[in-house]
């Protein structure tokens, strides 16, 4: 599981760019969207394509993005239990 | 009808031309197939969360409009107008590349979103809070004249009193590469590099202290070379300017067949200093906004670059600037400028 | 009053001229369909409104040579302006100072997409590489028209159009210009598809703009040009005037690249500048045609803007965007076209596919063709990057 935590926050990292932050900055219950990262709609996305292409789950639904990625420790949990890669 | 008046002219080009004081002192000779721009330190004026969505273009183009505002000390402009040739081509070329690699699976959304042509505008209007009047033009060689036409009627207008206005260009990558290819392969196409770059001013109808004003300018989809002196003659006495009252004439020279509307409009004028700057800023369809930049610093400096001399002597005062570009014959500008 | 429209021009999936357009109007039949003349591995999951014509029987109808490197953007861009001057009467474009401001967010894309990994090696190719700016189509319908002067192109995505008109319009009141054809162009290419699939904003059925339920907008192509002439021309030549563009305005949203402002600032301050020239109260406009793409964002936020500036008596509104498609750049213009034929015809013209009020607003859309005495029509345009622009349109 701290595995999957550690590759989700490298892979946010490197997909969305965010330059200023290491692993380290990105605590697993910190919010990603709103007042902790900073992260917007258009991230979701990004990270809804994330999801689909390395663990094969596809959300149909942007609006389903919003509860699965309230922070690493959440997202990391859905995959665990609905990955198909 | 009001006047117009340019307040602030910034420039980053592949010249030191954004972090220098000085004005062209220390020229890079350009060389090869094509010149990337120098890049300033962004990070002095983008916020880092919207730093990492944008391309170059958007990056340059956001940094020298808020350059330009500083410099003219406004902080909310009344419009933002951009012009582009080819928009923002970075993050077309990767969008239309993710789409043909990986066969239209598993694309994200951020280079699309990016890759529309107003987007240096939007984020310029975005990071001010900026709700007024925004347009983007892009028409080739165009583009930054068609952005300052929009903004000069605003002005004579009286519908806007500061107007942010600028011109981007990025280089690209593969489409660039075949224009080249293009280009090279015609025994007389251009002979300076592509490059890219971005200009951006703030246009006013205040008059400032460093002011340098636009008396007038006019733009022509198509002349043919048999009437080129004709139409410049007509611009003048349009304007109430005689010929021997130009002091410099600055004219977009890429060394291409096309220079002869150069030689042409030269012919009519006797003693004055022949400018180009095209050596200098590279090739690309807002490099005009580069000479326009250029003209801006002659007149309120009172001085001139000697890189930029093609011909002539340079005299000591200098009150009136002719701009003269074209590009293959077509999209022809002139402008003429006042301090 | 307003500039004077002398002519008009249009092709769309609803028809391939301005009758046809207003045919299928008012008998509210769509022009959404499936994706044909485009490759691509989304074809069955997106509906669109597709113009029937392919680029070769463009060419044979506008009499092209048979090689040539038009895009699909300039074939549908040619046909719209050409029948927008022969609508206008008018021959020869050298009789007066004429002007020519198209708008595209497409450009040469089309092409662009299908030759870019043969530009190399295949001569055949090689002709697209100078076609994929959008000032391209633009010119090459300038030269056509033989306007020689002020040509340009405007490209601020879905409200391209919408400022290309207002930039017309104020050319001719400074009198810079006598006449000037005004409008845009866009076709559909893999670019926009996928680009809009990645946003999830694409719906897989006919789009039902301002429904609870809306899932997303139909992508469309299009083309359509205006005439505008100045009051001393249109006295001199003693044209028929088909309507009055009395009003415009353009601001920013500055919220976001892509997404609107919740209370829709943009929107309503752009329509509040429209009001503010035109000189109009809200309550003298008779019918709005919304930029409703129905996605849920926009059609949220447009509908809270609507609230604001007519104080929650919104006149009758709809979206026609569910009979062609989101044209993008066109739209402004398609949708000026549509302003003119509701003026003229004296026709509301339906919001189709709309079943259930959104649960924010309540607000309901007209989902029938009615004739109502109509002097002023709102048309609202928004694009990404926040640009937003309204045009009012008043009877002749």
């Amino acid at each position: 599981m701290a595995d999957l935590r550690q590759e989700l926050k490298e892979k946010i990292i490197e997909q969305l760019n965010l330059e200023e932050f290491t692993v380290a900055d990105i605590a697993d219950d910190d919010a990603l969207f709103g007042d902790g990262l900073g992260l917007d709609s258009i991230d979701a996305l990004e990270l809804i394509v994330m999801m689909d292409k390395d663990y094969g789950i596809q959300l149909t639904d942007p609006k389903e993005g919003k509860e699965i990625f309230k922070s690493i420790a959440v997202l990391a949990d859905y995959i665990t239990d609905n990955r198909a890669k | 009808m009001k006047k117009v008046y340019i307040n602030s002219a910034v420039t980053i080009s592949a010249q030191d031309t954004f972090d220098s004081d000085g004005f062209l002192n220390e020229i890079k000779g350009l060389s090869g197939k094509t010149v990337a721009a120098r890049y300033p330190n962004y990070k002095n004026y983008i916020a880092p969360a919207n730093l990492r969505r944008m391309a170059e273009g958007v990056k340059m183009g956001v940094t020298a409009a808020s350059k330009a505002l500083i410099d003219s000390e406004i902080t909310q402009p009344d419009a933002i107008i951009t012009g582009t040739g080819m928009g923002c081509i970075d993050d077309t070329e990767k969008f239309l590349n993710a789409i043909i690699s990986n066969d239209e699976q598993f694309l994200t959304p951020t280079a699309f979103i990016q890759s529309t042509h107003n987007t240096v505008g939007a984020q310029i209007a975005l990071g001010l809070k900026c709700k007024a009047y925004n347009n983007t033009y892009s028409q080739a060689a165009l583009s930054f004249e068609w952005a300052l036409m929009d903004a000069q009627l605003l002005l004579q207008q009286e519908e806007a009193e500061n107007v942010l206005v600028g011109g981007y260009e990025e280089l690209g990558k593969e489409i660039i590469s075949y224009r080249r290819m293009m280009e090279d392969a015609d025994g007389l196409g251009i002979q300076v590099p592509y490059s890219e770059g971005t200009s951006f001013f703030v246009v006013s109808s205040e008059k400032i202290e460093n002011s340098v004003e636009l008396i007038a300018m006019e733009v022509y989809s198509t002349i043919s070379a048999e009437s080129i002196q004709n139409s410049l003659k007509q611009f003048l006495a349009k304007n109430d300017v005689d010929l021997s009252e130009i002091d410099v004439f600055i004219s977009g020279r890429n060394g291409d067949v096309f220079d002869s509307y150069y030689d042409l409009t030269a012919e009519l004028f006797e003693n004055n200093t022949q400018l180009h700057y095209k050596h200098l800023s590279g090739e690309f369809y807002t490099a005009s906004s580069f000479g326009w930049w250029a003209a801006y610093e002659i007149l309120y400096r009172q001085e001139i670059p000697e890189a930029m001399i093609f011909k002539g002597e340079i005299k000591s005062d200098n009150h009136i600037i002719l701009l003269y570009n074209q590009f293959k014959g077509r999209d022809h500008s002139f402008i003429l400028l006042k301090r | 009053m307003g500039v004077a429209i002398t002519g008009m021009g249009i092709i769309s999936a609803i028809g391939h001229s301005v009758e046809e357009n207003k045919t299928s109007l008012l008998a509210s039949k769509t022009g959404i369909g499936d994706l044909r003349h485009i490759q691509t591995n989304h074809s069955q999951a997106i509906k669109v409104g597709e113009v029937s014509l392919s680029n070769a029987e463009l060419t044979r109808q506008l009499q092209l040579p048979e090689v040539h490197n038009y895009t699909r953007t300039g074939l549908l861009g040619l046909l719209a302006a050409t029948a927008a001057l022969e609508n206008a009467n008018i021959p020869d474009c050298s009789t007066y100072r004429t002007g020519f401001i198209s708008s595209t967010t497409v450009g040469g894309m089309d092409m662009t997409e299908k030759h870019i990994k043969q530009f190399d090696k295949d001569i055949t190719a090689q002709k697209y590489i100078e076609t994929h700016h959008a000032g391209d189509s633009t010119r090459k319908i300038a030269d056509a028209l033989r306007i020689h002067g002020l040509v340009t192109t405007i490209s601020t995505a879905c409200s391209s159009a919408a400022n290309a008109t207002m930039l017309g319009a104020r050319l001719i009141k400074a009198g810079k210009l006598d006449r000037v054809v005004v409008g845009g162009t866009d076709s559909l290419s893999k670019f926009t598809i996928n680009g809009f699939k990645t946003l999830m904003i694409q719906s897989d059925s006919l789009c039902a703009p301002f429904d609870a339920h809306r899932n997303g907008l139909n992508l469309g192509e299009a083309a359509a040009y205006l005439v505008l002439e100045s009051d001393a021309v249109v006295q001199k030549e003693k044209k028929e005037v088909l309507a009055y563009l009395s009003g415009y305005g353009n601001a920013n949203d500055a919220f976001h690249q892509t997404a609107s402002s919740e209370n829709g600032e943009g929107a309503f301050l752009a329509m509040q500048k429209a009001l503010k020239t035109a000189k109009l109260n809200p309550n003298q406009i008779d019918y709005i045609i919304a930029h409703g793409t129905a996605t849920p964002n926009n059609d949220l936020s447009e509908s809270r803007a609507l609230e604001r500036i007519f104080d929650k008596q919104i006149p009758d509104f709809s979206s026609t965007k569910s009979f062609t498609g989101h044209t993008l750049a066109a739209a402004g213009v398609v949708e000026a076209v549509f302003s003119i034929l509701a003026l003229q015809e004296q026709y509301i013209f339906p919001n189709l596919n709309f079943k259930t009020p959104m649960p924010e607003t309540g607000l309901k859309p007209i989902t029938s063709v009615v004739k109502k005495e109509i002097q002023h029509v709102l048309s609202n345009s928004f694009g990404f990057g926040g640009n937003c622009s309204t045009l009012i349109f008043s009877r002749a």
